[in-house]
């Protein structure tokens, strides 16, 4: 069963998703190759996608194996777990409760750290274990909202090329700019990928159990709609009940 | 085994981030799960109480995590 909403809205949530991963990689990478140089760089990264490849291959094949209510519960579990975390944060961070998060901050943080490594006589070996280690935890995560959004479906593939547009989309603008990308709205994104992937988990955990929704995939856009209405709701109830919220407005 | 060990906990915390919030959704998992399957409500109450729980949920994390500061 697919429908352009269940396509559309498969698509569009891996490449945001990995769109903001992806990024969050970049900055990193970005700062060994820049501040250290570009070999750790590329090589740490090089390593933690052959590592997450190895994953894939490893994994991808024994999913297929599970019963689809299985596992449109396990991912269901999941996917609300990973997305209200990430809806809970964009609500937050847009109330001003929590710091937005800041890729030039990010930037500067790791360029710090690994000059004072650069004395070292393994600054090579930390510069590139930083590399690898954004690589593959960004890239599991990546992984992961693939697999959570297109398993449950069979649109793997499609959401594999979702994430795939996000890491062509950031290699590109990232190779002409040479600069953290600063400039892309990390918390809106956020703000809609948790939304995506709250909705899709209540949606497959509801398949899971055995809950019936009306309107079939349609109820998908009403879950999100309503989810949108009521994190706009927190956010407004948030900024009123917190204090540095009130102080600043 | 540092870098492993770091791994893992960022790997945990994926999914666990406020930990009331990650109790509370299994809890209602387990809820949901135990009235549709023993229970016998309607696949359609299932649904409700399940949207319902998560955006009660929701709004109850937010809130206190804004009313502590």
């Amino acid at each position: 069963m697919t429908s352009v909403t269940a396509l559309a809205s498969t698509v569009s949530a891996a490449f945001l998703g990995s769109l903001v991963e992806v990024v969050e990689a970049f900055t990193i990478v970005l700062a060994v190759g820049i501040t250290r140089s570009w070999r750790p760089a590329l090589i740490g990264s090089g390593l933690a996608l052959i590592l997450l490849v190895v994953i894939v291959l490893i994994f991808g094949p024994l999913i297929a194996l599970i019963p689809i209510h299985l596992m449109q519960f396990v991912v269901g579990v999941l996917l609300l777990l990973f997305g209200m975390r990430w809806l809970r944060k964009a609500i937050l961070r847009a109330a001003g409760v929590i710091p937005l998060h800041d890729e030039a901050l990010a930037f500067a943080k790791e360029t710090d750290i690994l000059m004072r490594q650069a004395a070292e006589r393994r600054a090579d070996w930390l510069a590139g274990v930083a590399a690898f280690k954004a690589v593959l935890l960004e890239g599991v995560e990546v992984v992961f909202i693939v697999i959570a959004v297109g398993t449950s479906r069979g649109l793997t593939f499609y959401a594999g090329l979702g994430a795939l547009a996000a890491v062509v989309l950031v290699m590109v603008v990232g190779a002409v700019l040479h600069r953290p990308l600063t400039q892309i709205p990390e918390n809106a994104l956020k703000f809609a990928v948790g939304l995506m992937l709250t909705a899709f988990g209540i949606f497959w955990l509801g398949e899971g159990i055995g809950a019936e929704w009306p309107g079939a995939d349609l109820a998908l856009l009403g879950i999100l709609l309503l989810l949108g209405a009521v994190s706009a709701l927190a956010v407004s109830l948030a900024r009123r009940s917190n204090p540095i919220s009130r102080g600043v407005r | 085994m540092t870098l492993i060990k770091s791994i893992l906990a960022e790997l945990i915390s994926l999914f666990v981030d406020d930990g009331n919030l990650a109790l509370q959704v299994v809890a209602l998992v387990v809820l949901v799960t135990v009235i549709t399957k023993l229970a016998g409500i309607s696949a359609l109450a299932s649904a409700a109480v399940l949207v319902v729980g998560c955006v009660v949920i929701l709004i109850a994390s937010v809130l206190r995590k804004a009313r502590s500061g």
